[in-house]
């Protein structure tokens, strides 16, 4: 029997007195900050920012005391150091994107996607030339490596934590080891293995080979983490009804994981979409758009923003916060498009 | 679609009076006397030892089980009867470490002779797990079908086998508007259903059921002994159960299995009606009567 006039509250939430004494413990430690740094000799931001800080849990560390006692004093300790933490981590991610925007604004015309750097050097004014090829090159390559390296990405994670044969280990750790090479060794590896001794010329073809070794092991290691999530219910389920263990995987096991193995996909290309060193190994770099991954070197987006910072004018460098902006775009859209195709499933 | 039947009416007196275990069973045994109607026998457990690892947990397990009939598995939880059901599929070896002896024969033949097509034997033996586990990636039409795809079979018609397996799962009037609709939709009842028309599908002559039950509401667990009831009439069915009333309601034979903490064993097996009313052993009384366990 409730009552028309019983108004919904929410008794857990923070109450306007409380919410005011927050405001007032922040003041405080803010006064408090600004009047050591007058007085005594320490100096500088990071003075005021580490005494408002000491400042902020003195204040509440007392209020929670004489309020609560000390186990809630003692926690209020831990939420500071928690927000305090927070900050650190978020701020300096806001400062580089808002640096990447500030600086990359410059740079960034429409012209940036439809012309290359065949006819203009990088001092040119802004308005000439763009990253035409720079953009083809990448998508090229960063191509090749996804078509070699999901398969055998995925058909590892399988190996791994369905078919677990008796090399599960050894693999285990080869992907685990493979994950920490540094990108330049391999750019080395396909340059001393195919380059050299084989084609003896850099090309967009090599590129993509050396990203995949990149991103063959996060690949893997981001997909035997999504499939191992997978309840053995549902193999048991499908072995029960007569699929072999291959048709199992392959029509239930996998397609349940898959929202999963797309964000696993995606993490892989952005891991690799900005690696430059290897590509200043293997693919070298152009000027001019060019479609054949098989002959002549091939330009990328990292090696565009290489170049111009390189070259040390104001307009290249200019031209290199745009591809900055550029690049960092793309592997944002990416991450939005793994965040919303992972999303879907789970809201049905 | 799912009538109350007479079963069904005094499946819900039996609810209120509890006492009267024995006497359902009596009216199930009476209802389908042992051979009666009966195809020969289908399902034979010779000797069955399983272990995990190093770790015996099954001793000599022998049980026959006739075709159209159903025999309920009961007994406190860790007593092998799940381990057990698992061995007469060949879902046993499914478990890392595991290990068994004996034999268990389809028609005659023995399933874990060398050179069988397990797929095969799965096909004929159907299982429905404890916990419904309906594919999430597939609507329900594509989860009633999945068996189909997995083990390849041709089917001349699919809408009638899916309509013929939902119905006999007694799920049809309640999904047949939204059959592409995502199986996890349904609640834990439904789901079960739809687990138990999904084993359907691939006509399975006998059906193993592990504690089917035991997630679910009253209401969905009535459902479900139902379904039992109606399918009984066409294949073998063994049910795993820790719900005595269910064993008494639904069955024609119960075995009773116990572990002394070594390895579990079959104590008795008999028509459901003698196991609840006069057990041979003195173990069984107090089970059934639930003065342990």
């Amino acid at each position: 029997m409730s009552t028309p006039t019983l108004k919904p509250t929410r008794p857990w939430k923070l109450t306007p007195k409380q919410r005011g004494l927050i405001v007032l413990n922040l003041v405080i430690a803010s006064a408090l900050s600004y009047l050591i740094v007058l007085l005594t000799p320490m100096k500088g931001k990071l003075a005021y920012l580490s005494i408002f800080f000491i400042a902020t849990i003195v204040i509440n560390f007392a209020e929670n005391y004489f309020k609560r006692g000390l186990a809630a004093a003692k926690d209020s300790i831990a939420t500071s150091f928690a927000a305090a933490g927070l900050i650190v981590a978020v701020v300096p991610i806001f400062s580089i994107l808002f640096t990447i925007f500030e600086r990359g604004r410059a740079g960034l015309n429409f012209g940036l996607f439809l012309h290359d750097m065949k006819l203009n050097g990088p001092n040119d004014p802004l308005n000439q030339g763009g990253l035409l090829h720079a953009l083809i090159g990448s998508g090229i390559m960063v191509g090749i490596a996804l078509l070699i390296s999901l398969p055998i990405g995925i058909l590892t994670a399988i190996y791994l934590t369905e078919i677990k044969g008796i090399y599960s280990r050894p693999i285990k750790f080869l992907v685990q080891a493979m994950s920490g090479v540094p990108s330049i060794v391999a750019g080395l590896f396909i340059l001393s293995a195919i380059v050299f001794p084989i084609t003896k010329s850099s090309s967009g073809l090599m590129g993509g080979f050396a990203l995949a070794i990149l991103m063959i092991p996060t690949i893997a290691r981001t997909s035997e983490e999504v499939l191992l999530l997978i309840p053995n219910d549902l193999r048991e389920a499908g072995v029960a009804l007569g699929g072999t263990q291959w048709r199992t995987i392959s029509l239930i096991v996998v397609p349940a994981a898959k929202s999963g193995l797309i964000t696993a996909t995606i993490l892989g290309l952005a891991r690799v979409a900005g690696e430059t060193a290897p590509l200043v190994l293997v693919s070298g770099g152009g000027d001019a758009v060019n479609t054949n991954p098989f002959q002549s070197p091939m330009g990328s987006l990292p090696f565009y923003i290489w170049k111009g910072f390189t070259f040390g004018t104001t307009e290249s460098i200019a031209r290199s916060w745009a591809g900055i902006f550029v690049l960092l775009s793309l592997i944002f859209i990416l991450f939005i498009a793994a965040r919303t195709l992972s999303g879907s499933r789970s809201s049905k | 679609m799912i009538n109350p039947n007479e079963d069904g009416n005094e499946d819900m007196e039996t609810k209120s009076t509890p006492s009267s275990l024995s006497d359902v069973a009596k009216a199930n045994q009476a209802r389908k006397q042992p051979g009666s109607g009966a195809l020969g026998v289908g399902l034979e457990a010779r000797s069955i030892h399983a272990w995990f690892g190093d770790k015996l947990v099954l001793r000599d397990i022998s049980l026959d089980f006739w075709s159209g009939t159903v025999t309920a598995l009961i007994g406190p939880s860790g007593c092998g009867k799940s381990t057990f059901i698992r061995t007469l599929n060949r879902m046993h070896e499914f478990i890392p470490g595991a290990a068994m002896a004996g034999e268990v024969l389809l028609n005659g033949q023995d399933i874990y002779e060398q050179g069988t097509d397990v797929t095969k034997i799965r096909l004929k033996v159907g299982m429905v797990f404890q916990k419904p586990n309906p594919f999430p990636s597939m609507t329900i039409a594509d989860n009633v079908l999945a068996g189909l795809k997995l083990a390849q079979l041709k089917s001349e018609n699919k809408d009638d086998l899916l309509e013929e397996c939902l119905e006999r799962a007694g799920l049809w009037n309640e999904v047949k508007d939204r059959l592409n609709a995502y199986g996890g939709s349904l609640s834990g009842g439904q789901q079960q259903r739809l687990c138990i028309a999904r084993s359907l599908a691939v006509r399975p002559e006998v059906l193993l059921m592990d504690e089917p039950c035991s997630a679910l509401d009253p209401g969905s667990t009535l459902k479900i002994e139902e379904t039992i009831q109606h399918l009984s009439s066409s294949m073998t069915i063994i049910i795993v159960t820790h719900n005595m009333q269910q064993a008494a309601r639904v069955s024609d034979y119960t075995g009773f299995f116990l572990s002394d903490g070594g390895p579990g064993e079959l104590v008795e097996v008999g028509p459901t009606s003698e196991i609840f009313s006069r057990p041979k052993d003195i173990r069984t009384e107090n089970y059934v009567t639930g003065r342990f366990g």
